[in-house]
C-alpha cells in the first residue's frame, strides 16, 4: 500500500487527494516511511516530519470542508537553497549550518499557499556549486539506480541532487531544484526524472540563496512531465521583491499535455555533438527525433556556432557572482564564525577558511580573479561578450525552429568512486546545459532512455524566452515515445 | 628647476561631496531613514544581507537624485547601471556597496559661485551618481570590540563629482555652501553636516599656471566647512614645500585630524584597495523616462539663483539683504509668506518696494534676534509672517511708529492676538489728531520757555530735546512728522 501511494505521479496523487481515495496525512506518512526506508540516499539535510504530520491535517481538514486549493495535501521535497521561515536552511554547507531564515522565500510560498506539504530540505551540492552531490557538508546524496554490472551506486548528479534521489526513489511526490548550470536537468537526467529550468525571470529569486545571479532559476523536479507543467504553474510569476523577475503572463502549462506537435519545428544543434559523448545517448538523440517526427515534428539543423565557448565563459561569469554575492558569509551576522579569532581581519579568514568547502573556495578565488584589475576586460567583460553572443545565436536560431533537442548530458550518471578528480573534467559535465543559463532560456530534461547497465539517459529541450508551453508539449510527446521505467523496488 | 616663489603657485581643487538623500525609506530597501533612532532598529533583511534577499530600487531616490541633477544644469542619462564596489567591514553586511560607477544616472553640468561680491565663476559638474550609504562602526563603546549599527546601511546617497575647477579653500567653501543651499532648495538632501548628511571629499594638487597639472592626493574624513578649509590650507603648504625642496607628491589618499590640523596618510593596504566593479547582476539597468524627467523639472521650485534675482528686481531689495533671505529656504519661506500678506493688506497706497525694503529689516533685524534669543525655530515661533506682517502694516499705516513697533513685538512673543489687538489692548496707537499734538507740543514749550529763548539765541540743537519732550510727554505716541511740523512752527 505504502508503495502504491508513492509510486503515484503528483497529478494522480492530486486527482486520488480530491476525490478522497486516501488521506493527505496517509499520503504523507507513505512518504515519511520511506525517507526513514531510504536513509541511505541521504536525500533530505533536514526532514520536517511533526510539520509535515500537522499540514497534512490541515489539508484533509479543508478537502472535508470543501476548500481545498490546488496543491492540497501535495508533499514535496525543497532543495536546501530555498529560505523556508523557521526550517534550518543550510545551502549544504557547513557556512549555513546553523541557519534558520526568519523569512519564506516566494516559490516556497507559493507552494505553500496552495496547500503543498514540505517534507523536508534536500541535500546538494555545496551552494549549488557542483556536478555529483559530492561536495555537499552533509555527505553525497545517492541516487536509487544502481548499475546491473557491478552493483556500483551511482551519484545523482548535482546541484539538485538531493531532489532528484528523493523524486525518482518515490520519497516525495514532487521536488523543487535550481538551475544555474544545469543543476535540475543533470541530475534529473542521471535520476531518470523531469527537470525543468524556466526561463530567467519566470521565478522569483526572493528567498532563494544566490550563487549566480544573473543565471540562477528555481524549478521543479517530477516523475512526469505533467507533474512539472502542475509544479511550475504555481511558481512562476512576477514577484515585486525580485527587481529581475518578469511581468508577463503565465499560461495554464498542464493544458499542453498531450497537445499536437504537428508541424512543429524542432532544431537539432550540431555543435552539441561534443566529444566525449556516448554512443547510447547519440543513438538516442536520433531515436529522440525519430518520435517526434512521427509526431508531425519537422526535424532541422541548426548551427550554433559559439556553443564551444559557453564553458569558459560560465565558468567566468559564474565564479565573479558567486565570489561577490559570497562576500556576505563573513563571521559577523548569521554564517558560521570562528572560534579562534583575534581581530576582525582573523576572524573573516578563519570563518571563511572553517566555513566553506574546497569547490566554494575554489570558485571565489577564480571569481576575484576575474573581477580584478588588469584582469577583468580580458576576463569577465570578454565572458559576457560571449555571453551576448550565445544568445544573439539562440534568437537567431529561433527564428527557424521552435524547439531545440539535444542530450542533457554527454553521458550517463557515473558511480560514486568513478568521480572525476580534477574540476575540469567535472566542468565538463555542464557542457550541454550552460548554454540554456547563459542565454535565460527555458529548458526541460525528460527521461528517455537506458544504458546497457540499465541507468537513465534524458534528452533535453530548448524553448525561446517564455516559450515553456512549448517544452511541455515536446516533452509530452517524448515522455509517451519513451515509455521509459520508473526507478521501482527490486 | 630654479626656486620660484609661492606666488607663482596655483593650487587646483576639486571634490567629491556625498549627499544623503533626503526619502521615507532606503535606497533598496523599506527600512526608514530617520537620524537618531536606537542601534539596529531601523535594519530590513537586505540591509543586513541576509541570504536570498534582493534590493528593489526606490523610485523616490531616483527622483531626488533627477531634481538634484537639474539643479545642477546637468545632463540626465536616460539609461544608468547599477555596479557593486567589493570590499570586506563590518558595517557593510553584503561584502559590497552599490554604486554606480561606468554609468551615472547624471552626467555633467555646473554651478555658479560668487568667490567675491559681484564675480560670478562657474564650477563645473562631473557627474551625480547614486549609491547606498554604509552602516557605523562604533570603536568607542568597548576598548575590546567593535560595535555596528547597521541603520544608515543601505540609505541613499548622492555623490556629486566637480571638475578640478576651484582655486583656493574659499572657492571651494563658497562651492560648498552653494551647492548646500542649492540641496535644501530642493528637498533632495537636509544638508547637515553634524549629523552626516553631506560629507565631502577633497582632492588637491598645486602647480604653475601653464604647466600640467600636479599630483593631486585626496583627503578624506573632512566634516565641516571649517575643516575643509584648513584641510586645503594645509594640504596645499604640504605639496607646495615638497614640490620646493624638489621631492614629488605621491598620489595617495589622506586623512584630515581635526585635533592637529593636518593631513596624514592612510595605511597602504586602505590605498591598495581593488574594488572589482561590476554590474549588480540583482539590478536592472535603470531606464528614464523623459517625460517624468519633464514632470520633474516642471514641478522644480524656484531655485536660490533666480529667487535673489527677482527679490532684487521685483522688490528692490540689495544684493546683501537678498542673499541673507535667499541662504536659506526657511528664511525665504517665512519672508515670503510674510510679504505676500503683507502686500495684500496694503493694497496700492504703499509701494511694494517700501514694504519689502521694512518688512527685510524687521526680518534680518529684530526677528533674527528673536530667534536668537528665544528657544524658538521657524517652526514654533509665535511671530507667525502673519503676525509680522501685521506688525509692519501698522507701521506704514502710521498707526504705531517704528519704536512703538518694537514695544509691540515684544509683547508679541509673549501674548496672543494680531498687532492690531496688542497695540489697542495697551493704548499704544500713535497720536495722529494735530490738534491734541499742538497742545501738547504748546504745553512742553511754555515749561521749557528758557530753552525756547536759548534755541531763538541760536542754540539750534536744543531741537532734538524739545522733540524727546514732546516724545516723552505722549509716551511715543506722538507721529514724530507732525511733531516735527508743528514744533518748526511754534517755534517761529
Amino acid at each position: 500500500m505504502t508503495a502504491a501511494l508513492a509510486y503515484q505521479t503528483l497529478a494522480e496523487a492530486q486527482k486520488n487527494l480530491h476525490q478522497r481515495v486516501f488521506s493527505a496525512r496517509a499520503l504523507v506518512q507513505a512518504f515519511q516511511e520511506r525517507i526513514t526506508a531510504y536513509q541511505s540516499l541521504n536525500a533530505f539535510i533536514t526532514e520536517c516530519p511533526e510539520h509535515a504530520l500537522q499540514a497534512a491535517d490541515v489539508a484533509d481538514a479543508r478537502f472535508a470542508k470543501g476548500e481545498a486549493r490546488a496543491l492540497e495535501g501535495i508533499p514535496l521535497a525543497i532543495k536546501d537553497i530555498f529560505c523556508t521561515k523557521g526550517v534550518r536552511t543550510t545551502a549544504g554547507s557547513n557556512m549555513l549550518k546553523g541557519f534558520v531564515p526568519p523569512y519564506e522565500s516566494t516559490v516556497t510560498q507559493k507552494l505553500l499557499d496552495a496547500g503543498a506539504i514540505f517534507l523536508g530540505k534536500t541535500n546538494m551540492d555545496e551552494f549549488a556549486m557542483g556536478s555529483s552531490n559530492s561536495t555537499s557538508a552533509f555527505g553525497c546524496a545517492v541516487s536509487p539506480w544502481k548499475r546491473t554490472s557491478d552493483g556500483k551506486s551511482l551519484v545523482p548528479g548535482g546541484s539538485s541532487g538531493g531532489s532528484a534521489a528523493a523524486t525518482a526513489a518515490h520519497l516525495c511526490a514532487g521536488a523543487m531544484g535550481t538551475d544555474t548550470g544545469g543543476s535540475i536537468r543533470q541530475p534529473a537526467a542521471f535520476c531518470g526524472i523531469t527537470g525543468i529550468k524556466p526561463t530567467y525571470g519566470r521565478c522569483s529569486r526572493f528567498g532563494v540563496i544566490a550563487l549566480a545571479s544573473s543565471l540562477d532559476q528555481a524549478g521543479p523536479m517530477t516523475k512526469t512531465v505533467q507533474d512539472a507543467a502542475i509544479l511550475l504553474e504555481i511558481i512562476s510569476g512576477y514577484d515585486p521583491q525580485d527587481s529581475t523577475s518578469a511581468c508577463v503572463e503565465v499560461p495554464h502549462f498542464e493544458a499542453e499535455i498531450g497537445a499536437s506537435i504537428k508541424g512543429l519545428r524542432v532544431g537539432i544543434p550540431k555543435e552539441y555533438q561534443v566529444e566525449g559523448m556516448s554512443m547510447e545517448l547519440r543513438q538516442l538523440w536520433d531515436t529522440g527525433a525519430q518520435w517526434l517526427k512521427d509526431a508531425g515534428a519537422e526535424i532541422v539543423s541548426v548551427s550554433l556556432p559559439s556553443t564551444p565557448y559557453a564553458l569558459p565563459a560560465y565558468y567566468i561569469i559564474n565564479p565573479a557572482e558567486a565570489s561577490s554575492n559570497f562576500a556576505r558569509y563573513d563571521g559577523v551576522r548569521f554564517s558560521h564564525r570562528t572560534s579562534k579569532a583575534e581581530d576582525l581581519w582573523d576572524l573573516y579568514e578563519r570563518s571563511r577558511a572553517e566555513g566553506f568547502g574546497k569547490e566554494v573556495k575554489r570558485r571565489i578565488f577564480i571569481g576575484t580573479y576575474v573581477l580584478s584589475a588588469g584582469y577583468f576586460e580580458a576576463y569577465y567583460v570578454k565572458a559576457r561578450k560571449v555571453q551576448a553572443l550565445i544568445r544573439q545565436e539562440f534568437l537567431e536560431a529561433f527564428k527557424n525552429v521552435d524547439v531545440l533537442l539535444a542530450p542533457t548530458t554527454p553521458t550517463g550518471a557515473f558511480a560514486q568512486d568513478e568521480e572525476p578528480k580534477d574540476p575540469v573534467t567535472m566542468y565538463l559535465n555542464d557542457v550541454l546545459t550552460v548554454t540554456v543559463n547563459l542565454a535565460g532560456l527555458p529548458a526541460i530534461s525528460v527521461p528517455a532512455g537506458l544504458t546497457q547497465e540499465k541507468t537513465p539517459l534524458g534528452l533535453q529541450l530548448i524553448a525561446p524566452h517564455f516559450r515553456e508551453d512549448f517544452l511541455f508539449r515536446t516533452g509530452s510527446v517524448l515522455e509517451s515515445c519513451a515509455r521509459f521505467p520508473f526507478w521501482k523496488e527490486g | 628647476m630654479a626656486p620660484s616663489s609661492r606666488r607663482s603657485w596655483e593650487i587646483v581643487i576639486g571634490l567629491e561631496v556625498h549627499a544623503q538623500v533626503l526619502s521615507q525609506s532606503k535606497l533598496f530597501s523599506s527600512a526608514p531613514t530617520t537620524f537618531g533612532a536606537s542601534p539596529n532598529t531601523q535594519v530590513s533583511f537586505i540591509d543586513a544581507a541576509f541570504p536570498g534577499m534582493l534590493p528593489v530600487l526606490n523610485s523616490a531616490c531616483v527622483d531626488q537624485a533627477i531634481k538634484t541633477g537639474l539643479g545642477l544644469h546637468a545632463k540626465i542619462n536616460l539609461s544608468s547601471i547599477f555596479e557593486r564596489k567589493n570590499y570586506f567591514y563590518p558595517d557593510l553586511p553584503a561584502g559590497y556597496q552599490i554604486s554606480q560607477y561606468q554609468h551615472p544616472i547624471v552626467g555633467e553640468g555646473w554651478l555658479e559661485i560668487e568667490p567675491n561680491p559681484g564675480e560670478a565663476k562657474r564650477i563645473g559638474i562631473e557627474r551625480l551618481h547614486l549609491e547606498q550609504d554604509a552602516g557605523k562602526s562604533l570603536h568607542d563603546l568597548s576598548p575590546q570590540a567593535t560595535y555596528v549599527d547597521l541603520n544608515r546601511a543601505g540609505v541613499a546617497l548622492m555623490e556629486i563629482v566637480t571638475k578640478p575647477d576651484m582655486r583656493s579653500s574659499s572657492e571651494a567653501i563658497a562651492f560648498l555652501k552653494k551647492l548646500r543651499m542649492l540641496l535644501r532648495y530642493l528637498g533632495t538632501c537636509d544638508g547637515n553636516m553634524e549629523e552626516g548628511s553631506l560629507r565631502a571629499d577633497v582632492n588637491i594638487s598645486v602647480h604653475q599656471p601653464g604647466t600640467p597639472l600636479g599630483t593631486r592626493a585626496e583627503i578624506k574624513n573632512v566634516n565641516s566647512m571649517r575643516f575643509i578649509a584648513q584641510a586645503i590650507d594645509f594640504e596645499m603648504h604640504r605639496q607646495i614645500d615638497l614640490l620646493e625642496s624638489g621631492v614629488c607628491v605621491v598620489q595617495e589618499t589622506r586623512l584630515f585630524d581635526a585635533s592637529t590640523g593636518e593631513t596624514r596618510s592612510m595605511r597602504d593596504k586602505e590605498n591598495a584597495q581593488d574594488y572589482r566593479y561590476f554590474p549588480d547582476p540583482d539590478l536592472l539597468p535603470l531606464c528614464l523616462d523623459k517625460e517624468h524627467i519633464e514632470t520633474l523639472r516642471r514641478n522644480l521650485p524656484e531655485l536660490p539663483d533666480l529667487k535673489r534675482q527677482r527679490l532684487m528686481e521685483t522688490f528692490g531689495l540689495s544684493a546683501y539683504d537678498a542673499d541673507l533671505i535667499v541662504s536659506e529656504p526657511e528664511y525665504a519661506a517665512y519672508y515670503e509668506a510674510a510679504l505676500k500678506v503683507l502686500c495684500a493688506s496694503c493694497g496700492e497706497n504703499v509701494s511694494t518696494s517700501q514694504q519689502a525694503k521694512i518688512l527685510a529689516n524687521w526680518f534680518l533685524g529684530d526677528f533674527f534676534a528673536h530667534l536668537n534669543h528665544t528657544d524658538v525655530s521657524f517652526e514654533t515661533t509665535p511671530i507667525t509672517p502673519t503676525r509680522l506682517a501685521g506688525l509692519i502694516y501698522l507701521i506704514l499705516t502710521e498707526i504705531i511708529s517704528g519704536k512703538i513697533a518694537k514695544d509691540v513685538f515684544s509683547f508679541m512673543e509673549t501674548e496672543e492676538g494680531t498687532a492690531e489687538e496688542i497695540v489697542a489692548r495697551h493704548g499704544l496707537q500713535q497720536m495722529t489728531d494735530t490738534k491734541a499734538i499742538e497742545s501738547i507740543v504748546h504745553d512742553v514749550l511754555t515749561r521749557e520757555a528758557d530753552h525756547v529763548a536759548a534755541y531763538k539765541a541760536g542754540k539750534d540743537k536744543l531741537f532734538g530735546y524739545f522733540v524727546g519732550q514732546i516724545m516723552k510727554a505722549t509716551q511715543g505716541k506722538a507721529n514724530p512728522q507732525t511733531v516735527n511740523v508743528l514744533l518748526k512752527k511754534l517755534l517761529g
